[in-house]
């Protein structure tokens, strides 16, 4: 037994030999539901993010130092890939806050009927997509 | 009868006596408290800072410079900016807990984590500071 958790999948049976218990499916025997979908999805943008943070201390750092540091980040996140970027930076806070507020819902003991659960997995996705294109609208004609 | 299956325990120790004081042995629920008391903050912060980059999108470094080094606009950015962080490493460190089993390489990719996030915090940090005094 090479792994301390191991122990968990030990069993014994009713005549006292040793078993391994048997292993729940793994995921792609599942069929996609929006539970599951959307929870890998908040894991997905939550890493996302993490390396999005980059775009904020760079630009944070760039503000901090001289013109020409900043107008260098200014213009990679007004460059095509920037805005690329920039975009998938912004789909991904939306989505992440959005559910993030969701799990905060359940995480005070509400929002688990089968209804509910689907019905605001459902309206984080419309919410996440009308937020992107109301900020993105805003932030264009802004700029 | 034996089988074949009891040649992988070697061990006279029952299961349960192996996974005592394994696992968060009481400390889980701070990391659980700290992720969900960061996520209501960001909440707010996260909004407050969208709206602010909409409204200094095209600006220069002395506009940006500027608005960040308000008193206002600077606690704020230096909430977003713990929050964040604080954040992104108790989220990083679930995932490297989840998909990294051996000792090892778990280890060196939680340090590794700290680190980066530690550094980035600071200069994040260290920006704003150097903006607003």
């Amino acid at each position: 037994m090479q792994d301390a958790r191991e122990a968990l999948m030990v069993q014994r049976r009713s005549d006292g030999t040793v078993t391994r218990r048997p292993l729940s499916p793994h995921l792609q025997v599942y069929r996609p539901q929006i539970t599951s979908v959307l929870s890998v999805l908040h894991r997905g943008t939550g890493i996302a993010l993490a390396a999005g943070t980059l775009l904020l201390v760079a630009w944070l750092v760039a503000a901090a130092s001289s013109p020409a540091a900043y107008r260098g980040v200014a213009g990679f996140v007004g460059s095509p890939f920037g805005l690329l970027l920039l975009f998938g930076w912004s789909v991904a806070l939306i989505y992440h806050l959005l559910n993030g507020i969701r799990h905060l819902v359940w995480d005070a003991g509400l929002g688990f009927e089968k209804g509910e659960y689907h019905r605001s997995g459902w309206a984080v996705v419309i919410a996440t997509g009308a937020l992107t294109v109301v900020v993105w609208l805003v932030g264009l004609i802004a700029w | 009868m034996a089988g074949k299956d009891s040649d992988q325990v070697r061990t006279m120790r029952s299961p349960l006596g192996r996974v005592r004081g394994l696992g968060a042995a009481r400390s889980g629920v701070a990391h659980w408290w700290a992720q969900r008391l960061t996520a209501l903050a960001l909440v707010p912060l996260s909004l407050w800072f969208i709206g602010s980059i909409i409204a200094l999108a095209g600006a220069d470094q002395a506009a940006a410079a500027h608005w960040a080094g308000h008193t206002v606009n600077a606690v704020l950015l230096l909430c977003l900016v713990l929050a964040t962080f604080y954040h992104m490493q108790l989220g990083l460190q679930v995932v490297i807990e989840d998909y990294i089993h051996t000792e090892p390489s778990r280890l060196a990719a939680l340090l590794a984590t700290k680190s980066v996030v530690m550094l980035l915090a600071l200069a994040a940090l260290i920006s704003v500071l150097r903006l607003a005094l």
